[in-house]
């Protein structure tokens, strides 16, 4: 707090979800505007800034709240920026056509004392419904400028800014909001509010009246600071709030917050009669909206549509993101080409190539995929069709100890085989209450995402090509089954409690904005990009510096050297330049020579598995294989595994650098899923373990930093890994244990 | 009139709140979205397993579970 700063006017933007708020505050701060989060919470908090007759107003866009009791960290952060950083005023948007509600949220704004200026929203809509409302009669009886507008228009918009700055201008201390709550409760009120003014509890930060209104509401945030504030003083007022709960539950069989909140509805009501809101009789007819959802909620087409426009957002982001995609991943290999082709060979370049180019390449890699789906979801809610995807299948979900919601989730990461759980983790915004979206964050990551696919595909061609589409039909109702029923576990007990009240708004049917959309897909991409980089880069150059230290010892390096000399000194001296250069054979060249050429790739490609053997991971998945032998997995599939951290996919090259690709036994060079084959040490059984094992282990860590993010602490995230580390591990020893004792692979 | 829970009441059919059960949490979630004594509302629909039901109160379209419409008790028209 402090006296307010002249240069800068601090406004606040509040109103309920769907009243247009966020186009709002588009429209008027256009592209000067940033994201963040609330300190040590996952809300967005958006800042903009508006220049008005050489005027600085910086206007901070509270989260979108029905009221501001304390009950969701939405209403809690409006709630004390109101109250700490008293804005010069607060520009309340609501829905014209959706008015007594919309001002519930008003009157208790201006029960803080908080001066407001109504930004009557949406009046076009409203009018179009046979609705309209007398702004002036309006603002008479509120005592407070009432502006129409049209967000998506930006109409009013001048006209608005100009009373707010007004208003700033005067800068005086407005007078709290009183209400009359009836014979019950206002004798007591009365005398709360002057014990609390009287010992001047509280009063730096609330209004008296007010902080004895959220005693009797028995509102648990301001009952522990009164608490922590005067003990003396908030025992007598709790002695007093109780006496008169007790009465009301006696005489009404009620309680006092209900009656607090039936006077407000009562006073609103009061506000709009007598020709504030003129209706036309064709106001109470059907709306095009409700015409739509008959067909799009209804019993039997209501989930097919959903499932084709599931389709459909699918096939968007991955078919159309497929091109900038394999775009970025061209960049990056010529970056890492160049870079080849440029530096001397050493361990800078390794770093450079193999850690910080892959490493990065790996993060920007997922942008476009990122993009295209928080835009396709960006609209899916801007149109307020997701409300009704979560209103359709809040009874499934609800089994499992999810929200509705979640389904958006799951079906991102890969419930159709082929997501990703980064924009999937990410997706869970759009579930309000923690303990389902913390639930659905730490399962998302066991749906089969896109990374995982060509690991299963290398291993279904292997060892089940009779049976591709089947085994890969088992493993995403596999991957189903696992999440759910571990979401029902985690509910059960890390996470327990009653499900969260389903009370959900289905808005209107809206066409969205284009500017809104972009500027909706730009912010959470621009969040990703910057919190998933920096600890993506650190945690690459480690997995890289795992891989790579400590290098051969200078003996072994000496004896694989001396063997490549000896096949190029063998050669016809016509050949040799060219075979030590690495440069592959001309077509034309005699077969001897292309043998040799063979023979120098398969030194090298050994020299590469003995590296990795010697290094750390090398190391980690040796000591590894005392427990992994009870799932059947020998160090190389362990590295790979460690590997697989990074990216899934790594976990194919990694399988590839152990099993030495390259090395000609015969004349012609084996595939990677021929040496499997002809490996012992792998068999259908031990393929099918590591494909579970793949599926449930460990999330990739671009997930991980997501988690972290979202879910605000890194206590989440390693979890996760552990959690299901263990899972994957508990179900491969049963997998290949039961599989081994029934005699299925020798 | 007669007054039943708002979870028996058939789609299309129409009433006045008479009575909200619920406090805490849920009581104010419930009073937030407008559904107070007094408040006229229509049942619009119900999802498509029955469960939650979607309501026409003030203006607005709410859902909410069957398990919370419990809590709201309507006087309804006619049966």
């Amino acid at each position: 707090m402090g006296p307010i700063n002249r240069s800068e006017i601090l406004i606040a933007l509040a109103g309920n979800p769907n009243s247009g708020k966020s186009t709002l505050f588009n429209a008027i701060t256009g592209a000067r505007q940033h994201v963040g989060n609330y300190p040590g919470i996952t809300v967005e908090k958006k800042e903009g800034f508006y220049d008005f007759n050489g005027r600085s107003l910086r206007l901070v866009d509270l989260p979108g709240t029905y009221s501001l009791t304390a009950y969701s960290l939405e209403e809690r952060v409006a709630r004390e920026l109101l109250a700490n950083e008293r804005p010069a005023a607060v520009i309340n948007v609501v829905d014209a056509s959706n008015l007594e509600r919309n001002l519930y949220l008003t009157v208790q704004i201006l029960e803080m004392g908080i001066p407001v200026i109504v930004a009557l929203n949406m009046v076009d809509v409203a009018k179009g419904r046979g609705i309209e409302i007398d702004a002036q009669l309006l603002a008479e009886r509120l005592g407070f400028p009432v502006v129409p507008t049209v967000a998506r228009r930006g109409e009013g918009k001048t006209e608005l800014m100009e009373k707010v700055l007004a208003f700033a201008d005067e800068n005086q201390r407005r007078e709290p909001l009183r209400l009359y709550y009836g014979p019950d409760i206002d004798p007591v009120l009365d005398d709360m509010e002057r014990e609390i003014a009287a010992s001047g509890f509280l009063t730096e930060v609330y209004p008296p009246r007010w902080t004895a209104l959220k005693y009797l509401e028995a509102d648990e945030q301001i009952l522990d600071a009164g608490n922590a504030a005067d003990p003396e003083v908030s025992r007598r007022l709790l002695e007093k709030a109780h006496r008169v709960t007790e009465h009301i539950k006696a005489t009404l069989d009620s309680y006092p917050e209900a009656i607090i909140a039936d006077h407000r509805y009562g006073f609103i009501t009061a506000l709009l009669k007598g020709g504030v809101v003129r209706k036309s009789p064709r106001a109470d007819r059907l709306y095009l909206s409700d015409q739509i959802d008959k067909v799009l909620t209804n019993r039997f087409f209501g989930p097919l549509v959903m499932v084709l426009i599931l389709y459909a957002v699918y096939q968007f982001t991955f078919r159309y993101s497929e091109i900038p995609v394999n775009l970025l991943e061209k960049v990056f290999s010529a970056l890492g080409d160049w870079c080849l082709a440029t530096l001397p060979e050493g361990p800078l370049r390794s770093l450079l190539v193999s850690g910080i180019i892959d490493g990065v390449g790996g993060v920007l890699g997922f942008v476009p995929l990122i993009v295209f789906m928080f835009f396709a979801i960006a609209f899916l809610e801007d149109t307020g069709y997701l409300a009704r995807c979560a209103y359709m299948l809040d009874r499934i979900f609800r089994i499992f100890g999810l929200h509705g919601n979640s389904f958006m989730a799951y079906i991102i990461s890969g419930g159709i085989a082929g997501g990703c759980a980064v924009p999937g983790v990410m997706a869970t915004r759009t579930l309000r209450s923690s303990r389902e979206r913390l639930a659905t964050l730490l399962t998302v990551p066991f749906m089969n995402c896109g990374a995982k696919l060509p690991v299963f595909a290398l291993l279904i061609a292997s060892f089940f090509s009779e049976h591709r589409a089947q085994m890969m039909f088992l493993l995403t109702i596999l991957s189903w089954s696992m999440a759910l029923f571990l979401a029902k576990l985690i509910r059960v007990t890390l996470l327990k409690g009653p499900s969260t009240p389903f009370l959900l708004e289905l808005p209107p049917y809206r066409l969205p904005t284009f500017k809104g959309l972009l500027i909706h897909t730009w912010e959470r991409t621009w969040q990703y990009i910057q919190k998933a980089g920096s600890v993506i880069l650190a945690i690459s150059i480690l997995l890289w510096a795992l891989m790579t230290y400590p290098g051969l010892p200078e003996e072994r390096r000496e004896a694989f050297q001396a063997e490549r000399l000896a096949v190029v000194e063998a050669l016809p001296s016509p050949y040799r330049e060219a075979a030590a250069s690495g440069e592959p054979p001309d077509a034309g060249a005699p077969p001897a020579v292309r043998a040799a050429w063979e023979r120098l790739r398969a030194l090298d490609a050994g020299e590469s598995r003995d590296a990795l053997m010697y290094s750390f991971a090398g190391r980690m998945g040796r000591s590894l294989e005392a427990l992994t032998r009870w799932c059947g997995f020998d160090w190389r599939t362990n590295v790979a595994l460690v590997g697989g951290f990074a990216a899934k996919e790594v976990i194919i090259s990694t399988l590839g650098t152990a099993y030495s690709l390259g090395e000609t036994d015969s004349e012609e060079s084996l595939s990677l899923s021929r040496r499997l084959q002809k490996d012992p040490q792998w068999n259908p059984l031990v393929a099918l373990t590591a494909m579970v094992f793949i599926m449930l282990y460990s999330p990739c860590f671009v997930t991980v930093t997501c988690i972290v993010k979202e879910s605000g602490t890194w206590k989440w995230g390693l979890f996760s890994m552990v959690f299901s580390t263990t899972i994957a591990f508990i179900l491969a020893v049963l997998l290949y244990q039961i599989g081994r004792a029934l005699g299925f692979g020798a | 009139m007669p007054t039943v829970m708002l979870r028996h009441m058939l789609s299309g059919q129409r009433g006045v709140v008479s009575k909200v059960i619920a406090n805490g949490e849920l009581g104010r979630r419930i009073r937030d979205m407008g559904l107070v004594p007094g408040t006229p509302i229509m049942i619009q629909g119900r999802a498509p397993l029955k469960d939650p039901v979607a309501v026409r109160v003030r203006n607005f379209t709410l859902t909410l579970r069957n398990n919370e419409a419990d809590f709201i008790h309507v006087e309804v028209e006619d049966h």
